[in-house]
């Protein structure tokens, strides 16, 4: 496994800062706070799954990262830029930087699967081969090749989930946002999604924050490993578990924990342990 | 139970919220247009969708008010043995006024609704939200090019309407009024003016403005699924109508003193 000075170094991070950090954060949306002082750090090469319960503020915290929405208090870095000082037009160029998976797909549904994958290459002027290059790349990664000419519409929800993946990797991104990228899905399709997160993570050591509400997941993404010669996602070694991912539990627009896998299967907070149940 | 009454204060403030909202949208979109990237391909495609898409009904609507028109003003002018006058009063009626403001409300029935619907569906299924995290400005790329093409296209559909109203007028004038086609479109060209041209010309302008900044500014403020894009659809057909119903008293009172007729 690379250590973190080897990650940070692959995608051009300093390996003692914070690829996104949280000071205090709250933001409400007419009335109802969602985020109530939120502060924690990401570090490089690291895999934040954030848990709890729906309508928790979760999915506002990733367009927070992405400065897709702004808090109504306290301030946010992303690989040491302030985003919540930064207008919209510099924050298209940080976003070069960042890929997101949306919790529904998102995906441009007047387009073809090339064309939304080929998005953001089209838009930065890539050639049309190497961006088909690429295209099939990435929909081989994740294991949908078969479907370039498809539309949207004809996809099933897991397809387009993968879909998704392949648009927010294909320009390799330094720090992935996945949003609930295992909601409302069957726990087959679910387990493959799980895969090729874990694949991303341990492939290309990309720093990532991933939401879902299936603890199962979660605990799959803290011990597991892909294995690439085997090409299949495989236990770790009894009694070791994934150090760089790690947990952050929202509760009602609150921090509640943020921590190691460790800490927090053995955590004494009654609400933790309940939810965890 | 009761349905509470909103207060003054609060209603006040969201529409002065709403005003900056699309003062900032327009402002945006207007500087898009004035700065590269620009999507020319984009554009195309929306001028075609608006420009070529509603010439049925633009024709259709100009043909028709033009012989009703004819019908009408024959009747009125008969009392004061002006019939052969017909021709002026077609011409002035549609070039001035019913040509522009016609082709803006038709237009704004079918783009303006369009343009607020599919705006409104992406943004309720996160597209807007995917556009803007794939580093794609989203005014940029779907207001900036509804606006130019909706603007460039209006002012030749109104011209278009213009000349199929005349021409439906001397139809009917012809045909079921008995006046001599020569002297009809004689009389139509003889009454219009420059000044008339100008006056006709320059509301398209701001009805294709009105049209697409309104139907644009409802769909990117949609919220609410399916139920708040019928709702933005409906608000941005009604807006924009009663905004160039409006504007149009507007203009008209200021082309006047500006052009004297």
């Amino acid at each position: 496994m690379p250590s973190i000075q080897e990650t940070a170094l692959k995608h051009g991070l300093s390996p003692d800062a914070p690829v996104v950090a949280f000071e205090g954060v709250s933001i409400g949306f007419e009335g109802n706070e969602v985020l109530r002082n939120v502060s924690f750090t990401v570090m490089p090469g690291e895999t934040r799954i954030l848990l709890g319960p729906a309508g928790g503020g979760k999915s506002v915290l990733l367009k927070l990262v992405d400065g897709l929405l702004k808090p109504d208090s306290g301030r946010i870095f992303v690989f040491g830029e302030e985003v919540t000082a930064m207008p919209e037009r510099e924050l298209f160029k940080l976003r070069r930087r960042i890929g997101m998976v949306f919790q529904e797909s998102a995906l441009f549904d007047s387009i073809n699967v090339e064309d939304n994958v080929a998005y953001r290459l089209n838009e930065e002027g890539v050639a049309p081969e190497e961006a088909h290059r690429r295209v099939v790349e990435a929909l081989e990664f994740v294991e949908l090749g078969h479907a370039i000419e498809k539309f949207p519409s004809e996809l099933s929800g897991g397809m387009r989930r993968r879909v998704s993946i392949a648009r927010a990797i294909i320009t390799g991104p330094d720090l992935i946002l996945y949003d609930s990228p295992t909601g409302g899905l069957d726990p087959i399709t679910s387990t493959t999604i799980i895969a090729l997160v874990a694949k991303q993570r341990d492939v290309s050591q990309t720093t990532s924050l991933l939401i879902t509400h299936r603890l199962q997941d979660a605990f799959t993404l803290a011990t597991h490993y892909y294995n690439q010669k085997e090409q299949q996602l495989e236990p770790l070694p009894k009694g070791t578990l994934e150090e760089n991912t790690k947990f952050l539990v929202l509760n009602e627009g609150r921090v509640v924990f943020d921590g190691t896998t460790l800490e927090l299967t053995h955590t004494e907070d009654p609400w933790i342990r309940e939810y965890l149940a | 139970m009761p349905i509470p009454l909103p207060s003054p204060t609060a209603w006040v403030k969201s529409k002065l919220l709403a005003l900056q909202e699309y003062s900032l949208l327009a402002g945006r979109a207007f500087r898009s247009l004035l700065t590269p990237p620009i999507y020319w391909g984009d554009l195309f495609q929306q001028m075609d969708l608006i420009g070529v898409g509603s010439l049925p009904i633009v024709v259709l609507t100009g043909f028709f008010t033009g012989c009703v028109l004819a019908l009408q003003a024959a009747t009125a002018l008969q009392q004061f043995g002006a019939v052969s006058k017909t021709g002026n009063l077609v011409a002035l009626s549609m070039v001035k006024e019913l040509g522009p403001v016609l082709t803006g409300l038709m237009v704004s029935g079918r783009n303006a609704s369009g343009m607020a619907s599919e705006l409104g569906s992406m943004r309720v299924t996160e597209q807007i939200d995917a556009m803007r995290a794939l580093g794609v400005d989203p005014v940029r790329k779907l207001v900036a090019p509804r606006i130019l093409a909706t603007v460039f296209m209006l002012f030749w559909l109104s011209i278009l309407s213009m000349c199929m109203g005349i021409l439906g007028g001397g139809l009917v004038a012809v045909f079921l009024l008995g006046l001599d086609g020569h002297a009809y479109f004689t009389s139509t060209y003889s009454a219009l003016v420059w000044a008339d041209l100008w006056q006709g010309l320059t509301k398209p302008v701001f009805f294709g403005f009105i049209i697409s900044s309104i139907g644009c500014y409802f769909g990117m403020q949609t919220k609410g699924g399916t139920q708040g894009v019928g709702r933005a659809t409906t608000e941005a057909v009604v807006a924009s109508s009663i905004l160039i119903i409006v504007s149009d008293f507007i203009l008209t009172r200021f082309l006047i003193g500006i052009l004297g007729r």
